[in-house]
């Protein structure tokens, strides 16, 4: 057992340091003096320098938050109807399509989604006349269509697991069902719909074919801007670029799993104390 | 019961119906619309495709191409073999892993799920770019790897640099480092609910640990095999991103033809039959996750 064990720890260390090195290599270069992007010239922080200076950046980066929190938040409160209709509502008509519906965006090539949604916008500017031109809207409605059924999959699988004899009992103590709804199955959920919000913020921030595909001129989003330099190759301002982002997903993950760990410990030591006083 | 409540209260209708329209207009109407392009024919009108002249409604030229142009043929099969060897290379690298989260201490073990969901959130194009910085023909990375190919090899063979780059070994290599946490976590959730008893009535009974391995840990971790190695193949098969920045372009992968078909060659019912045709590939893969995940979730309720 003890040798393989070390074969198991070997191989997780080896592990680590495959998705870590490249990451760190990338950040080391971001520091580097010389123009040439993989040949070390020395320290320097002068492409952060630049970056700071540079406009394009940064109005990449608004557009960018923008249609995330536009998109994310839509996609949170469709994708959060849509986990209650299916985890509560087990017969209605259509439901078989609308499970397949919510289930063939997560597996749909990217490719493909972003074509359709393009083929569908161009196709209904013309015979419509809206949306008359793709760019901040065509983005946004794309993102929440494949965001939001991620929100579906987490806050479905929250309420299966949730008990539902705590709807129950409020209901039989008279409340009504909205009343259950905003002080029982929400709060219930809420830890759900915040994984749910924070995964579609992600993703929006993040995607590049479908937004690639929905996008027309004047609207570049950061990953978009980055896509077009990285398409020509390795250099030390997108190093830099790299490196801030990478930096602060880092963080804020960090600091979300922290907090949310120490919030689910938190209502589990209630739920213990409640039981303690019922007994 | 809370359904009957909300019911009269005409609630489900609302929690129903905004989601389930949005669905079928953004997302079910597009696809049908590729799928109905994909038997048009292609016009020099904007937009390029209509229907009528010599084939009215079902045109199946562009099928027909698929099978007879041997660029479709090897794009489908750089794109199977690519897939397929980002699946096996994550199961061997990612099994062992999940295995040995499993023995590590539960306050370490945390921590280090963590890091493998960490990269999850990070910017999947800058994974893919951290990787364009290390193979690189000038870079540390490739110095190193070269250094030690030259020592290994006869002279004969020695290289000045390891052609990494533009290669169908990178996109595999960079797949294989940007999907390995969709193979970990599932074989994790799986091997970490097996019974520790059974290995140690295993080893009472006079088994090594390699065969308690065999014979006991592998089977019982199947699910979980075929759920990771779907999760790295679907996407890895449709895969834009990998290929166009580290691919060869001379051999282009599925992805990559569709968006061409599209953009450049402005041919939308080709690029339409490439990807339903593509999707078609993908119906076996996905029902035998879908199989086996609904197994595992019914496993998982009883008990």
């Amino acid at each position: 057992m003890k040798r393989s064990n070390t074969f198991l720890l070997t191989m997780l260390g080896f592990g680590f340091a495959f998705f870590y090195v490249p990451i760190l290599s990338m950040i080391v270069y971001s520091f580097n003096a010389s123009r040439l992007a993989t040949v070390w010239g020395g320290f320097s922080t002068k492409w952060y320098g630049t970056l700071l200076t540079n406009a394009q950046v940064g109005k990449a980066l608004t557009l960018s938050l923008e249609i995330a929190v536009i998109s994310s938040t839509t996609a949170t409160i469709l994708g959060t109807m849509a986990g209650i209709a299916l985890a509560r509502f087990t017969k209605f008509r259509g439901r078989t399509l609308f499970s397949g519906l919510v289930t063939a965006p997560l597996i749909m090539p990217e490719v493909i989604t972003g074509i359709s949604s393009l083929i569908f916008f161009i196709l209904m500017g013309q015979y419509l006349g809206w949306p008359a031109a793709r760019g901040f809207t065509t983005v946004t409605l794309a993102h929440i269509t494949f965001s939001m059924v991620f929100v579906t999959t987490i806050v479905q699988s929250r309420m299966l697991s949730a008990d539902r004899a705590i709807e129950e009992a409020a209901m039989d103590l008279g409340a009504r069902p909205w009343q259950v709804l905003r002080d029982v199955t929400l709060p219930v959920i809420s830890p759900a719909i915040l994984s749910g919000w924070l995964l579609a913020f992600t993703i929006s921030m993040d995607d590049v074919v479908i937004t690639n595909f929905t996008t027309g001129p004047g609207t570049t989003t950061l990953p978009i801007l980055i896509w077009s330099k990285v398409k020509l190759g390795v250099t030390p301002d997108i190093n830099a670029l790299a490196t801030l982002i990478v930096l602060t997903v880092g963080l804020c993950v960090l600091a979300a799993g922290v907090g949310m760990n120490r919030a689910e410990r938190r209502a589990e030591r209630d739920r213990r104390l409640a039981y303690r006083a019922n007994e | 019961m809370i359904a009957r409540w909300f019911h009269r209260k005409g609630w489900s209708d609302l929690v129903i119906g905004l989601p389930y329209a949005w669905l079928l207009i953004f997302f079910l109407i597009p696809f049908l619309i590729v799928v109905g392009m994909s038997f048009a024919t292609r016009t020099s009108t904007a937009p390029p495709f209509g229907f009528g002249g010599e084939n009215p409604l079902v045109n199946l030229a562009g099928y027909a191409r698929l099978f007879s142009d041997t660029l479709y043929i090897r794009a489908f099969a750089t794109s199977l073999v690519n897939a397929a060897g980002a699946m096996v290379l994550c199961l061997l690298i990612g099994y062992p892993m999940a295995l040995g989260l499993t023995r590590v201490e539960r306050g370490w073990r945390n921590i280090l799920l963590m890091l493998v969901i960490l990269p999850f959130w990070t910017s999947f194009l800058l994974r893919v770019y951290a990787w364009m910085g290390l193979m690189g023909s000038n870079s540390w990375f490739n110095k190193l790897l070269t250094a030690g190919w030259n020592w290994l090899v006869p002279q004969a063979w020695a290289v000045a640099n390891v052609p990494l780059m533009h290669s169908n070994f990178a996109v595999v290599l960079v797949m294989v480092y940007t999907y390995l946490p969709f193979m970990i976590l599932p074989l994790y959730a799986n091997l970490e609910r097996l019974d520790p008893t059974l290995d140690e009535a295993a080893m009472d009974l006079g088994s090594r640990p390699f065969a308690v391995f065999r014979d006991v840990t592998l089977p019982q971790s199947i699910p979980g095999i075929i759920a990771g190695g779907m999760l790295v193949f679907i996407p890895a098969a449709g895969e834009l991103v990998i290929p166009t920045l580290v691919g060869d372009s001379s051999a282009p992968m599925i992805g990559r033809v569709i968006s061409d078909e599209f953009s450049s060659a402005r041919d939308w019912p080709m690029a339409s039959a490439v990807a339903v045709a593509l999707l078609i590939l993908m119906v076996g893969p996905m029902m035998i996750y879908a199989r086996f995940d609904a197994r595992a979730q019914a496993r998982e309720r009883q008990g």
